[in-house]
């Protein structure tokens, strides 16, 4: 590829896409920053404490199955 | 205690206070590469939250976050590049520049962000951000944390992939 092609890619692109140069943002983003520092970063569904609370009732209660449980596993 | 200091240690303000002075930045280079002002806003605010949570690693004996939070934008440019690709179709939401009729306009633009969805994510962005953003080699080298050289041979590469994509579609370039 040589200089002059790629200045007619360059002009080309350049005619289509609109260079961001000096762009403003349009708001101010620390609100979002906030909500987003608020949110835990790490967060387990609802449904998953719940199976995990009943496999741990269910070995409570039932501490015969371990061993067949660690078997299987 | 400066500001660097302040916030690597924890401090709200001293962050609140860098992120109204990189907001702008941040929020334009990544648009250089997602160019889509929602998507630059959302990725925007996870390049903070990412800076935040890493705050323990920042040496602010460097003197200037400038450079960390390019890098940390473009990795997240990057990897949102990846998972929507195919997904999204990219969406130029800045005006053309072009003189032609509106017309020939809209079906030569349509080609041309057509070919750029057929790169990849990483020659996307080193084509965007050199051809059409005239980044210098350095900075885009230093954004993505490899060399010049490097950058080089991307451009190399996406302008031959490029080419070839426009060509097939029937746009001489």
């Amino acid at each position: 590829m040589n200089q002059p092609e790629l200045v007619d890619l360059k002009k080309l692109l350049k005619d289509s896409l609109h260079p961001v140069g000096g762009l403003e943002l349009q708001r101010d983003l620390w609100p979002a920053m906030l909500r987003r520092l608020d949110q835990p970063s790490f967060h387990v569904p609802w449904w998953d404490w719940t199976l995990l609370a009943a496999a741990t009732a269910l070995l409570l209660f039932f501490p015969g199955m371990i061993p067949a449980l660690l078997y299987h596993l | 205690m400066d500001l660097l200091q302040r916030f690597a240690a924890g401090d709200l303000e001293a962050f609140e206070s860098l992120f109204r002075q990189y907001q702008g930045e941040v929020y334009r280079w990544i648009m250089r590469i997602v160019r889509n002002s929602a998507t630059a806003e959302d990725l925007t605010v996870e390049t903070f939250w990412r800076m935040y949570r890493a705050r323990a690693q920042f040496d602010p004996t460097k003197g200037n976050c400038g450079p960390w939070l390019r890098r940390i934008a473009t990795n997240i440019a990057l990897d949102h590049l990846r998972r929507s690709r195919h997904e999204v179709p990219l969406l130029d939401d800045l005006p053309a520049t072009a003189s032609q009729p509106p017309a020939e306009q809209l079906e030569l633009r349509r080609e041309i962000l057509g070919a750029i969805d057929e790169l990849s994510p990483p020659l996307r962005a080193v084509i965007l951000l050199a051809l059409v953003e005239e980044e210098s080699y350095e900075n885009i080298a230093r954004a993505l944390g490899i060399s010049e050289s490097a950058v080089r041979v991307r451009v190399f590469r996406g302008v031959r992939v490029l080419r070839k994509s426009l060509s097939q579609a029937g746009v001489h370039a």
